[in-house]
């Protein structure tokens, strides 16, 4: 209990994916799953800074997945906004049951 | 208990009760703030772990890009003083329930494994290490996928312009 471990920060990021993953499940507005998804990828970057830390401390590819995982988690917002905006257009809503035009 | 471990809790804290209020609140403006002190947890725990880039990358693109494009699609999108409706009750419990089976049998894996820890007193991460190695063409260099995130955040940048673009005029030259 007086030194922080790996493990410690692996709970800190399990329990803020299970976060992001609750969210997902049980949100229906289509931000708010968004925003969710932004909470899963940034588990995973916790998860790639501390093995990099403390497994392999004198390498430096847990930091550069790191940045590409955040690079990619912008492009994918950005895009995934303009979707929601397009949908607002269409439909005046984001609820995502309102768009069940191509369910079955 | 040293100052550090104190920190951490203190951070720890932070991140996972502003997470929970993010998933949970009914309000959505309310939930894009706590997405944000979640994401600025996140960034004070990579202070913690002494990576100062990451964190400042954290804050640049996530705090100052991420969660601003979400305040502005709300605004865009929505009444943000409306609450949302409340999720069903069967859906949210069992959601509850799969998630914190999910975190147990996921935490009992990562309690019972025995990490290989070295001294992690040597680690740093210097800002002209990361700038060699990220355009190294050499082994080890990250100068490919360098070059393929630049195409995807181009590719990014026109599908959401062609995305958001409204079809209007096309429609207009049509019908006429």
């Amino acid at each position: 209990m007086n030194e922080i471990t790996i493990t410690h920060i692996l709970f800190v990021s399990t329990a803020l994916f299970f976060i992001g993953m609750y969210g997902l499940f049980t949100r229906r507005n289509m931000i708010t799953m968004l925003m969710a998804v932004e909470l899963i990828l940034n588990s995973v970057n916790i998860n790639f800074v501390a093995f990099n830390k403390y497994l392999y401390p004198g390498k430096l590819d847990g930091v550069f997945f790191t940045i590409f995982v955040v690079t990619i988690a912008a492009a994918e917002a950005a895009v995934a906004i303009a979707i929601i905006i397009n949908l607002y257009r269409s439909h005046q809503s984001i609820d995502v049951e309102d768009a069940g035009e191509m369910k079955y | 208990m040293n100052a550090s471990v104190i920190i951490f809790y203190i951070i720890s804290a932070l991140i996972l009760g502003a997470g929970i209020l993010a998933v949970t609140t009914r309000k959505i403006f309310r939930a894009a703030i706590f997405l944000l002190l979640s994401l600025v947890g996140i960034a004070a725990l990579y202070f913690w772990m002494e990576v100062e880039f990451i964190a400042a990358v954290q804050i640049i693109i996530y705090v100052g890009g991420i969660v601003v494009l979400i305040i502005f699609s709300i605004f865009l999108t929505q009444k943000s003083g409306d609450e949302m409706p409340k999720p069903l009750r069967n859906r949210s419990v069992f959601s509850a329930l799969s998630v914190l089976f999910g975190f147990a049998f996921t935490y009992n894996l990562i309690r019972t494994n025995r990490f290989a820890e070295s001294s992690p007193g040597t680690f740093q991460v210097k800002v002209s290490d990361i700038g060699t190695q990220m355009l190294s063409t050499k082994e080890h260099g990250y100068v490919l996928p360098f070059e393929v995130v630049s195409i995807l955040l181009l590719a990014a940048m026109i599908g959401c312009i062609v995305i958001a673009m409204k079809s209007k005029p096309a429609e207009a030259i049509t019908e006429s």
